[in-house]
């Protein structure tokens, strides 16, 4: 940019003509937008624009996209154990539209993996890590386990079978933690059990307290790659300048930009085509139900089997967190400037060595759950199960004030006498349908636990002041009806 | 960086030019490939909203509160009753993913002119429900003595204006309600949400 002279956009400044130009430079002003977008779009890459650099954007892309449905499916979304899979159902069956932006949603987050891991490899392969990079290579590792944070506190959220099932697997294993462990656990379900302080624990972290962390981290990651540039091709070397460099636009834009094409094509197509199923809802007591987490979860899931007892401490901490150590701290201990993959055979040979156990850790979960006849017909069930709820026509839950709610009163025939008795007197106008209590007068369930039968009758015969000042009326029946009223007052719980 | 260079030239008045502007690229065919771009990236948003839309516009296009026709059973079983008859009836109320189911008293009568009604028994003065009482051949609400007639017009007492009616149907030889609340303490029927 420096050299405007080789800049075939260097621009000889016009006089401005028309609104629009007026507007722009009202707003550039002010802002500073066309600076800034000059430095973006004029940034040099060192070797030319590649379809290799595009899955930077291509995140971005996603996140946006992640940002945009989750906020539109939160319209409908509650974060309650007895709510969610309601809203959730609600959502998939009933709204225009919903099954498809949820697809887009579900499939975005294994889109957001797969991406990152290409991301990754493609800095890695490229040695972009090296060259006083350290702090952007860091916030990258924190930004990949914050996305893998998303997609496991994402999964609990329809609260169906699956998810429940999943997360509760994924929650036991923090209970691994030495000294801790168990503490943790709890911490992180709100109580021992899984339940609805879970899902809300889950709700916050998901849509409030990671993205937070998410958005910081990204300003943080794109300043400290502004400030590095791009480190373009292996083969260019920061102390021999000279390199001939590209600007990021309009080719390596366009790359971008097509990538971002095949990405929204390839998510709407799969959710137009596939959208995701929603299981029946969670049921704790289910005890045969086989809880298999989503495919990027399945080498943790598989490497977990292999470390039973006290050998778990060992499989489940150290290793991995040695592995995530090493990983991270990579720019500090591979020091030299060599940026060309085969020329780093001891880096690039242990990467190779990670992805392929993870990639066969996959594979192997997949073939032992197919070769095991049981667990393949428990999952072939749960399929099965999935599919029939998922034709099943939305059913809308009863509100807690509904009939078929309450009403245990009617099984006894005298107390049913004297919900009658309660109705033609009115005492429902004040007191609500079933007791429950209205803004005009008080509830009446439990309150058997409170008076004896014969105390009941004489407040309803004889209201006190306090209860004629509040409204009530006394009762004038005969004694019968008035023995099945207080039968049936008596029943209200 | 030509920015740079105009903060430095306060005096004259130029404008900055963007990168997608027009009239300042020497090349053309790169300012033809900025608006390429940004019409091809507004037509796939303009494309990407239209689920969106549809998603959030929901509750506008569908009804998504209601409340059901009740059935009240064969017309024809009413006709030989001279008194009003009383009834309950399930209703069921739709409001978004709940429903809520609750039984409500009516009454089916018949009008000045002898068609069939139906009459909400909630008294339109404080909400009590109104019961028949034969003896008297009236309406007698037990609360504040207010007396409707047969059809449910206002005798005396307190309430404001008369017993109200509700909505009511006949498919296919079948008596149907469609139950309502209505505001009390005011002189006209006015439906409450």
């Amino acid at each position: 940019m420096s050299d405007a002279a080789t800049d075939n956009r260097s621009i000889k400044p016009r006089p401005g003509k028309g609104l629009p130009r007026r507007l722009y430079t009202w707003f550039d002003h002010r802002t500073g937008l066309d600076k800034l977008l000059h430095q973006a779009l004029d940034a040099p890459i060192p070797g030319g624009a590649r379809w290799s650099y595009v899955f930077g954007s291509g995140l971005l892309f996603i996140l946006l996209s992640q940002i945009i449905t989750g906020v539109f499916l939160a319209l409908y979304y509650l974060p309650s154990a007895d709510r969610a899979h309601t809203t959730i159902a609600y959502i998939t069956k009933e709204v225009t539209s919903g099954a498809f932006l949820r697809s887009l949603h579900a499939y975005g987050s294994s889109a957001m993996v797969i991406v990152l891991i290409l991301h990754l490899t493609q800095t890695f392969l490229y040695g972009a890590y090296k060259n006083r990079r350290e702090l952007l290579w860091l916030s990258g590792c924190a930004l990949f386990i914050l996305v893998l944070a998303m997609a496991f506190t994402g999964y609990l959220l329809p609260w169906d079978q699956k998810a429940y099932f999943a997360t509760s697997v994924g929650t036991n294993i923090a209970s691994e933690f030495p000294l801790i462990g168990d503490w943790l656990k709890r911490l992180i379900r709100g109580g021992s059990d899984m339940g609805t302080l879970t899902l809300s624990r889950f709700f916050v972290a998901h849509v409030f307290l990671i993205p937070g962390a998410i958005f910081a981290l990204i300003a943080l990651h794109v300043y400290l790659f502004r400030k590095a540039g791009a480190a373009g091709s292996v083969r260019s070397d920061p102390r021999a300048p000279g390199f001939e460099t590209e600007s990021f636009y309009p080719r390596q834009l366009l790359r971008d930009f097509g990538f971002a094409v095949v990405l929204i094509a390839a998510l709407g197509i799969l959710a137009h085509f596939r959208p995701v199923e929603l299981g029946p809802e969670a049921n704790p007591a289910d005890t045969r139900y086989v809880p298999r987490p989503e495919w990027y979860y399945l080498p943790i899931f598989q490497w977990l089997k292999c470390w039973p007892g006290s050998l778990a401490l060992l499989g489940i901490i150290v290793i991995p967190s040695s592995i995530a150590v090493l990983f991270a701290g990579l720019p500090f201990i591979d020091r030299r400037r060599e940026r060309r993959p085969w020329r780093r055979p001891v880096a690039v040979g242990g990467f190779a060595i990670i992805l392929l156990s993870l990639f066969s850790l996959g594979l192997l979960s997949r073939l032992s759950d197919r070769r095991d006849r049981a667990i393949a017909a428990q999952l072939a069930h749960q399929r099965q199960e999935t599919r029939r709820y998922m034709q099943a026509p939305f059913e809308p839950e009863m509100a807690e004030t509904s009939l078929a709610a309450s009403n245990v009163a009617l099984l006894d025939p005298f107390a049913a006498k004297g919900k009658e008795v309660y109705e033609m007197q009115s005492c429902d106008s004040c007191h609500g349908d079933n007791g429950r209590g209205s803004a005009e007068g008080p509830k009446l369930v439990g309150i058997g636990a409170k008076f004896q039968p014969d105390q009941l009758e004489a407040l309803l015969r004889h209201p006190t002041r306090k209860m004629i000042d509040g409204g009530m009326n006394a009762v004038v029946v005969s004694d019968q009806e008035m023995e099945s009223l207080v039968a049936y007052v008596n029943s209200l719980k | 960086m030509e920015a740079e260079g105009k903060t430095s030239n306060p005096g004259t008045t130029q404008p900055s030019s963007g990168p997608f502007s027009p009239e300042t690229n020497s090349s053309g065919r790169r300012s033809f490939l900025g608006w390429l771009l940004g019409i091809c990236t507004l037509s796939v948003g303009a494309l990407l909203s239209v689920p969106l839309v549809r998603f959030g516009l929901y509750p506008l296009r569908v009804k998504t509160t209601e409340t059901s026709w009740s059935d009240l059973g064969d017309l024809g079983k009413f006709a030989p009753f001279p008194s009003p008859v009383r009834r309950l009836i399930t209703v069921e109320h739709l409001d978004g993913w709940r429903k809520a189911v609750f039984q409500r008293t009516v009454y089916v009568t018949k009008d000045a002119k002898g068609q069939t009604i139906v009459l909400s028994a909630v008294c339109p003065h404080l909400g009590c429900s109104v019961p028949w009482n034969e003896a008297q051949g009236q309406f007698i609400c037990p609360c504040h003595a207010g007396v409707f007639a047969r059809d449910g017009k206002r005798i005396s007492g307190p309430p404001p204006r008369g017993m109200d009616t509700l909505e009511a149907t006949i498919k296919d030889g079948r008596l149907m309600v469609r139950y309502q609340y209505f505001r009390q303490l005011v002189p006209t029927k006015e439906v409450v949400a």
